[in-house]
């Protein structure tokens, strides 16, 4: 049953991201992105990541699209007329993620990722402590007790992105 | 049918990556090459999850945290440098952007 899940939806990711690279109109492609993101977003949910899965909802599906969107009405491009769908460097760049395709195809047929070195279950429920907590609440203990410094380099980072992207959208 | 493995979740990110790179590497729509770019991040995060469950160890979903978080900021940016390039050549393509060029 998840494995019907996790095929029917990584197809969806696999069109979407399809749909974002192939298609004409930019709002399309800002359609399909949504749809990939969702899909991805189940992905995670399948791997007790529910958090996460919620957090994905609602930056990617919420917030970068809402951004994307706006920036692309507000420009008109899905007016604009493109000529040429593709760059002038296509062929090369094109050699160079088959390499990489090539290099990834290699370490996954040579190295074998699935045993488990531990035990996936112990992982739903059990917290730091070895208390039963969900995942938020284990993730909150992580976050703010192992990783608090670089929680707080994140939100003076955001902050800088905030400023920076405030003076670049800025009227001269 | 069997399990879910964490091969599964690795084929499906890297057929993800492969799609954004080459998106990033091929399109003239400087909107189009920046959505490739989450999607790339987006994969990555992917291959963090499915390893923070193999391993059963948080610190994958954390490091996932801070990828959308860069990911968040980057979108901003990268946005702002678009609408600056559309007031100064009335066009997003990166063919027209070519003023820094050596």
């Amino acid at each position: 049953m998840e494995i019907l899940v996790f095929y029917v939806f990584g197809t969806f990711a696999v069109v979407g991201a399809f749909g974002v690279v192939l298609n004409r109109n930019p709002m399309y492609s800002a359609i399909s992105l949504l749809g990939s993101f969702l899909s991805v977003a189940v992905l995670f949910f399948l791997r007790h990541a529910e958090f996460l899965g919620i957090v994905q909802v609602f930056v990617y599906g919420g917030g970068i699209m809402v951004l994307f969107l706006f920036v692309i009405m507000l420009v008109n491009l899905y007016q604009l007329r493109e000529t040429n769908l593709f760059g002038t460097n296509t062929r090369g760049a094109l050699v160079l993620v088959l390499v990489v395709a090539a290099v990834f195809s290699y370490l996954l047929w040579t190295v074998d990722f699935d045993p488990a070195f531990a035990d996936p279950s112990s992982f739903v429920t059990a917290g730091p402590d070895g208390a039963e907590m969900g995942n938020s609440e284990a993730v909150a203990w992580t976050l703010y007790r192992d990783y608090l410094l670089p929680f707080e380099i994140a939100s003076i980072f955001l902050l800088v992105a905030m400023m920076g992207a405030v003076i670049l959208g800025r009227k001269q | 049918m069997g399990d879910i493995t964490t091969t599964h979740y690795l084929i499906l990110s890297f057929v993800l990556f492969s799609i954004g790179l080459a998106g990033i590497l091929t399109r003239r729509n400087l909107i189009v090459v920046l959505m490739s770019i989450e999607l790339v991040l987006n994969s990555v995060n992917l291959n963090l999850i499915a390893f923070s469950y193999q391993l059963s160890d948080l610190t994958g979903q954390i490091f996932a945290i801070f990828t959308i978080c860069v990911a968040a900021g980057e979108a901003a940016v990268g946005l702002g440098i678009l609408l600056a390039l559309y007031r100064l050549r009335h066009t997003t393509e990166l063919d027209q952007a070519t003023e820094l060029r050596g």
